[in-house]
């Protein structure tokens, strides 16, 4: 009798279960679009469509941050620096790992789910490591770009592949790291490969069936206008990538884009004019991918300053008067504030020394002062910052990143012929360095000995005023920095940095409240998400992701 | 409490005309067919500074203009991590290595010559004269006369203060060791710069940087005893931008046979 009644619960159960799975909680686009509703989820790369990473938590406070402890780690299995930014949704956390894998995370305990592992073509070509940034969540699916150049879909349940499209050619050195970014219907994400001489694009997928929806050039085609920004077929060739995701104002029904490098890198001379739109922000219209505007920071760059960062989105009233704004510390030195209805350029000063430029007109585009050859430029190769995401605070109104100080590059220029598939760099550089033959900074940190010192670099955070375009304060590191930002409304600042250090910063006065040493590069931004009423917060450090929340 | 900003405001970042020159070349120096071992082989100039180019465009992003940004690996001295002959080189250049980490550059034969001609030659394209003396004589004015035996241990004698010379031949350029000795101050590693520590207990400290990070800083005292501070802890903390030797006295002859030594240590 028993063992019947037990059979009928069973059965009941079940019936039960299949009855949850109907309403299993999904993410549709409205709950995307409505994140800051959902504080205790991070569903975008950036936190929102306005990418401001900015996390409405409450629970940690200056008060109590100090009594954050380690709730759990998850090892990573493959070696190289660790740049992927998870995804929250409803206690699970999806992350991705060197080169292509996802794993469904358990965001409390750590003990992972599901991985999958994307094959990647033997032939995949990426300028610099095997990066990759992060997932797209939307309805019932998971997309991952790869660096063969596909857009991956996963069943988020289970991990399984429901659709795989091909976004680029391997074979020409078409590659993807960048987290996609879904609207609406769609997912969008761009291409790298600027060092191999790419046409650099964004393109739209229908995130049901994976049917290319649109695909907008970042170099326009003959016809196109600004064209006439290329000389021959330089046009072809001339990179123009698209590796960090965009933004959305819903609103305006704009995407936001930061495109990168033209190529080859180091010889401007060989491809004569603008370049558009290389190291450029774009406007593109969600549903159709049309250019609605595009704000060129660096015309015939001669230095790899892509404009790869994140456009950071907000509503302020800006010197008076109520504007959509976009914020942008660019890798070439300047931090702008662009109107994001039209493209604008409302402010621009340099946050680091610039002496590739000596100061923005009235349009914001740069005079050049190219140094003779054999004497540095700053800021480097690296740039004053680069891809790594920045946060914009609405309760401070400050602008949150990483900056390379006093650090400087020599260039060479050489001709340099395009050959399919190989890598179009025309020339090369070296980093100042204090004494022939010293140690410098590279693209990652693989020492635990810092021997080049701070005299070729060192990592400033800085606060910015958009008001003014200058920082408020910032916040030194002996090394330099590849971390990104998390603010919180209860104004913290987390960070990280290549010393490893993870930190909680007042984000008022750049006071240091906490840190611990986790002992591994931080080159990606903290995350912060809540389950079961305990907030967490969660950093990658060399081959760990290590997640905090207080102390019971 | 000390001020990093303080500290930071005494770098000073003029670089000298001879850095830049050095700089320039990527490395300066005579072929290291002295310093590394070239077996059998042999390279054209054509192919090396060939492959000068091509590394400067294809590696020099990862490995760094010096080639020893990627951890385990110094192309310049001939540390790898799987690959011994040059065919092997070859290959991981070709085709990739380290699932996807590096990845494979398809070069042509030429070019692949050229590139491991370029490695093997110590990544010197030009190959500036230096004038390289007779390594017995160097060792007595190494031991003797040139007082560098004062500070420097070498093979297990001699003091710890100063940096370790048991390997300097191999990670060293010709130029790079003569100009220690003509010009210590242009030439110092910046973390090799001595050090002055205060404190808070009112104690001095005296030696030289082994690490350093935002917090803290490791050190190697006058009295060889490591030592770990909290920057937090110190009254003062000064770096001198002037090594504690000052430009040798030796003649051209003897810096010459002092070079020639110190190219002969090449590590146990």
């Amino acid at each position: 009798m028993k063992l019947v009644n037990a059979s009928v619960r069973f059965l009941l159960f079940f019936a039960g279960l299949s009855a949850a799975m109907q309403s299993i909680a999904q993410v549709p686009y409205d709950r995307i679009l409505n994140a800051n509703q959902e504080p205790q989820n991070w569903l975008t790369y950036n936190g929102g469509y306005m990418s401001q990473r900015h996390s409405l938590l409450n629970q940690l406070t200056r008060d109590n941050v100090e009594n954050l402890e380690l709730k759990w780690v998850l090892q990573n299995q493959v070696f190289g620096a660790w740049q992927s930014n998870p995804i929250i949704v409803d206690g699970i956390m999806y992350v991705t790992e060197r080169p292509n894998s996802v794993m469904a995370v358990d965001a409390v305990t750590g003990r992972v789910f599901w991985k999958y592992r994307h094959q990647n073509a033997e032939n995949a070509r990426i300028c610099c490591g095997a990066n990759n940034r992060g997932v797209a969540v939307l309805n019932d699916k998971v997309y991952m770009g790869t660096l063969d150049a596909q857009l991956v879909a996963l069943d988020r349940v289970n991990g399984q592949v429901l659709w795989q499209t091909v976004v680029g050619d391997v074979n020409l050195a078409y590659s993807v790291t960048m987290a996609p970014l879904a609207v609406k219907d769609k997912i969008m994400l761009g291409v790298g490969g600027g060092e191999f001489g790419i046409r650099g694009y964004v393109v739209a997928y229908d995130a049901e069936t994976g049917e290319e929806a649109w695909k907008t050039y970042t170099i326009p085609g003959p016809g196109e206008p600004g064209h006439d920004s290329w000389e021959g077929d330089d046009w072809e060739h001339g990179g123009a990538p698209v590796w960090i995701t965009g933004s959305f104002d819903p609103e305006l029904n704009l995407t936001y884009w930061g495109v990168g490098n033209p190529g080859p890198d180091w010889n401007a001379g060989q491809r004569p004019g603008d370049n558009l739109y290389s190291d450029s922000a774009i406007a593109l219209v969600a549903d159709t991918g049309e250019l609605k505007w595009h704000f060129q920071f660096t015309p015939n760059d001669a230095y790899d300053y892509d404009a790869v960062q994140v456009p950071v989105l907000a509503d302020l009233v800006w010197r008076g008067e109520p504007k959509k704004l976009m914020m942008w510390a660019n890798r070439n030195g300047y931090f702008y504030v662009l109107d994001r209805t039209n493209g604008e350029f409302l402010e621009g000063k340099p946050y680091v020394q610039v002496n590739w430029s000596s100061g923005l007109d009235e349009n914001g585009r740069p005079i050049p002062t190219p140094q003779p050859e054999g004497m540095p430029t700053y800021p480097g190769n690296q740039g004053g910052t680069n891809w790594y995401p920045p946060s914009f605070s609405p309760s401070t109104e400050l602008f949150y990143f990483s900056a390379w100080e006093n650090y400087a590059t020599i260039y060479r220029a050489e001709e340099s012929e395009y050959v399919p598939g190989q890598a179009f760099l025309g020339g090369g550089f070296s980093v100042l360095a204090p004494s022939p033959g010293a140690p410098t900074i590279g693209i990652g940190r693989t020492n635990p000995i810092n021997n080049w010192t701070d005299e070729v670099g060192y990592a400033s955070l800085k606060a910015m005023d958009p008001q003014t375009g200058e920082a408020v304060w910032s916040y030194n590191q002996f090394d330099v920095s590849d971390s990104g930002m998390l603010t919180t409304a209860s104004d913290l600042l987390f960070t990280g940095g290549r010393e490893g250090y993870f930190h909680a910063i007042d984000a008022r006065t750049g006071e240091l409240i906490w840190n611990v040493g986790l002992g591994g590069q931080i080159v990606m931004a903290p995350v912060t998400y809540m389950v079961d009423g305990v907030q967490y917060v969660s950093v990658i450090s060399g081959n760990s992701l290590s997640t905090f929340a207080l102390r019971n | 409490m000390i001020s990093l900003q303080r500290l930071f405001s005494l770098r000073t970042r003029i670089p000298s005309k001879s850095t830049l020159l050095a700089l320039g070349i990527l490395v300066a120096g005579s072929p290291l067919a002295s310093a590394q071992e070239l077996g059998d082989h042999t390279y054209a100039t054509e192919a090396i500074e060939r492959g000068s180019r091509i590394y400067s465009r294809e590696c020099a992003l990862c490995h760094g203009p010096q080639g020893d940004i990627v951890d385990g690996v110094n192309l310049r001295t001939g540390l790898f991590k799987t690959v011994q002959s040059d065919d092997e080189l070859r290959r991981v250049v070709y085709a990739g290595a380290g699932e996807g980490q590096m990845p494979a550059f398809g070069l042509n034969d030429t070019d692949l010559n050229a590139i491991v001609a370029f490695i093997r030659a110590g990544f010197d394209p030009e190959g500036v004269a230096i004038r390289i003396g007779d390594p017995v004589r160097g060792k007595s004015l190494f031991d003797g006369k040139g007082e560098c035996a004062d500070c420097h241990r070498v093979n297990g004698i001699g003091p710890r203060t100063a940096p370790d010379l048991s390997e300097i031949g191999a990670i060293r350029t010709p130029s790079s060791l003569q100009q220690n000795l003509l010009d210590p101050a242009g030439a110092i590693l910046p973390i090799n710069r001595p050090i002055r520590i205060v404190t808070r207990s009112e104690e001095t400290v005296t030696g030289r940087r082994l690490n350093e990070d935002t917090y803290t800083v490791q050190v190697i005292d006058s009295n060889e005893r490591l030592r770990s501070f909290r920057k937090s802890d110190l009254v003062s903390y000064e770096i001198s931008m002037q090594p504690s030797k000052a430009p040798t006295t030796l003649s051209s002859d003897e810096v010459a046979d002092v070079v020639g030594y110190l190219l002969t240590l090449r590590g146990q």
